[in-house]
């Protein structure tokens, strides 16, 4: 973890620290514009649980000496039809308990067999954005070409599915719902190695919500979801590398405050609109 | 006969003080997690018991830090967390696990900060694993009379206000017009929620303590639909999956790997029952179908 050579301020953007910021931007992108539906749809629970159990995926790799990639890929996948083929029938949040305490639960034996040492499993549990080598940085790349373009080729049939479950005849609530847990999981398999599981999730849930706070738009609230990721992890990477802290730290609590002060205006602009048009009256 | 028992039971199993303490400590817990557990499945808040287990976890690496008991810190903190989700409205069902999201990402943030401070500061190797997957066999005989305690608090909660707090999860809407007060006995029940997972996190682990609280009562509430029989069941497969997951850690030592975790087991049987559950009731629909 601290094993990463840190130079003064003026070094941030030099040498293996180019990765860290195109990484994290690429990974602010494709989770504030996949958490734009995890929070339209309700489905926080679901954003927390894949990244978190698919970390199993990764101490298996580590055991049977695949890559982590691989791992996190199938436990992550796994996971999302797991998911979506218990709520099917059942309770949806019971269901995505259940799937994510097993899979931790497979985590927990992988980790025993296994003779890594713990702070590959925290870092892999609350990441470490400043040590990725260039090998890491094009499947990243790859997997989050693959996912905002199926999120472009999804957009329409999911907004709609979303916004209005019950008038989407035409597509299959089930087929829809198994493709956002696939995205979800693509997502997942994209970040989790490099940035840790906790990022994502905050990821997700924070920036969206508060955009949606912002505007009821939802091409404007997915921009502004995405742009508001981009700053949390702009600034969580510069505090990261100024005081050594981990930068999942950071991330949660950035996101909170963008979603607090989302909060705040839509709880004043309406009134502040109103005043405003009432001095206009008068 | 002899020969079959001992391929079962592992010799000195039930003379194993460290078994008697994991047996009792696991059970109480158990029972009181699945029983807390009825009420979260009926109210939809899993998520709300999971994240409070990952908050758990950041007070629980603070206690290490400070040198303080961990179970103080798992206790400490989800309560604090339970008041944030109050606070940011867990009680509306429209954006309630938005709400419960946002805690557990600041939550997930202090975790990873006192987990960095803590492997860094003091020389207490293995505290992140023991935290967030637990030891049932770990645990000292001195912190059996706080679980008791804690673990009897949090049930008497639930005797105390087992008739309003099943209206109010059942129909809300009636629990008003009877004139229930809603929302202290949401915030009480949150309270027992925050024990209850507090404990199961210290005994199987702060990221599996919602195995033990969602798995058994989801369960029972599909054998069956009587509320007091639903908390029988429930606390009964508890009870089970815990003291056979201890059983099966034990012999475990004698395969390949010597010594498979506790938790894994126990969250391996609490799924298989609530697999097995579905199984029975798609039996019965279909029965009655033909």
């Amino acid at each position: 973890m601290a094993d990463v050579v840190r130079g003064p301020p003026s070094q941030m953007f030099s040498g293996f620290m180019v990765h860290a910021w195109i990484i994290a931007t690429v990974v602010a992108l494709v989770g504030g514009a996949i958490g734009f539906f995890v929070v339209m749809r309700g489905s926080a629970f679901v954003a927390h649980a894949i990244p978190n159990g698919s970390f199993a995926g990764a101490a298996a790799a580590s055991v049977v000496g695949v890559s982590t990639l691989l791992g996190l890929g199938v436990f992550s996948l796994g996971g999302a039809l797991g998911i979506g083929l218990l709520a099917r029938r059942g309770r949806r949040d019971v269901a995505t308990a259940l799937t994510l305490v097993f899979m931790l639960g497979l985590g927990a034996l992988f980790v025993s067999f296994s003779v890594e040492d713990e702070s590959s499993v925290t870092s892999l549990l609350f990441g470490e954005v400043l040590g990725i080598s260039s090998n890491e940085l094009w499947p990243t790349l790859v997997l989050a070409v693959v996912c905002l373009s199926a999120l472009a080729v999804l957009w329409r049939p999911l907004l709609l599915a979303s916004v209005l479950p019950e008038s989407a005849h035409r597509v299959d609530p089930f087929k829809i719902e198994l493709a956002f847990l696939v995205l979800v999981a693509l997502a997942t398999t994209m970040t989790v190695p490099v940035v840790g599981t906790t990022l994502i999730f905050s990821l997700m849930i924070g920036p969206p919500a508060a955009a949606r706070s912002f505007t009821a738009r939802p091409g404007l609230a997915l921009v502004l979801s995405v742009v508001i990721a981009v700053l949390v992890v702009w600034g969580a990477i510069a505090l990261s590398y100024q005081t050594y802290w981990p930068i999942g730290f950071f991330v949660g609590s950035f996101s909170a405050c963008a979603y607090t002060l989302g909060r705040i205006w839509a709880f004043a602009a309406p009134r502040l609109g109103s005043r405003a048009l009432l001095a206009a009256q008068s | 006969m002899q020969a079959v028992w001992h391929a079962i039971v592992e010799p000195g199993f039930f003379a194993s003080s460290q078994v008697q303490l994991a047996a009792t400590i696991g059970g109480v817990v158990a029972i009181v997690t699945a029983g807390v557990g009825v009420f979260t499945v009926m109210r939809g808040q899993s998520f709300a018991g999971e994240a409070l287990g990952d908050i758990g976890a950041a007070g629980g690496s603070s206690a290490y830090l400070v040198g303080a008991a961990p179970l103080w810190g798992f206790v400490a903190s989800s309560i604090v967390a339970a008041g944030a989700m109050e606070l940011v409205g867990i009680q509306r069902t429209r954006g309630r696990d938005l709400a419960t999201g946002i805690v557990l990402g600041v939550g997930f943030g202090l975790t990873a900060l006192f987990l960095y401070l803590t492997t860094t500061a003091s020389s207490a190797t293995g505290a992140p694993i023991v935290i967030l997957f637990g030891s049932l066999f770990g645990i000292s005989s001195s912190s059996l009379p706080l679980v008791l305690a804690l673990s009897a608090v949090t049930a008497g909660i639930l005797i105390v206000l087992y008739r309003p707090l099943m209206l109010v999860s059942v129909s809300p809407e009636l629990a008003a017009a009877r004139g229930i007060p809603v929302r202290p006995v949401g915030v009480a029940y949150l309270i027992a929620l925050a024990l209850a997972v507090a404990l199961a996190a210290d005994t199987i682990g702060a990221i599996l303590s919602t195995a033990l609280l969602v798995g058994p009562a989801a369960t029972a509430l599909r054998v069956t639909t009587r509320p007091h029989r639903a908390l029988l069941v429930a606390a009964g497969i508890a009870l089970a999956c815990t003291w056979l997951g201890i059983l099966l850690a034990y012999d475990s030592y004698y395969w390949p790997h010597h010594g498979w975790p506790v938790s894994f087991f126990i969250v391996t049987l609490v799924l298989a029952c609530y697999l097995a559950s579905g199984l029975k009731g798609r039996g019965r629909r279909r029965a009655r179908a033909a």
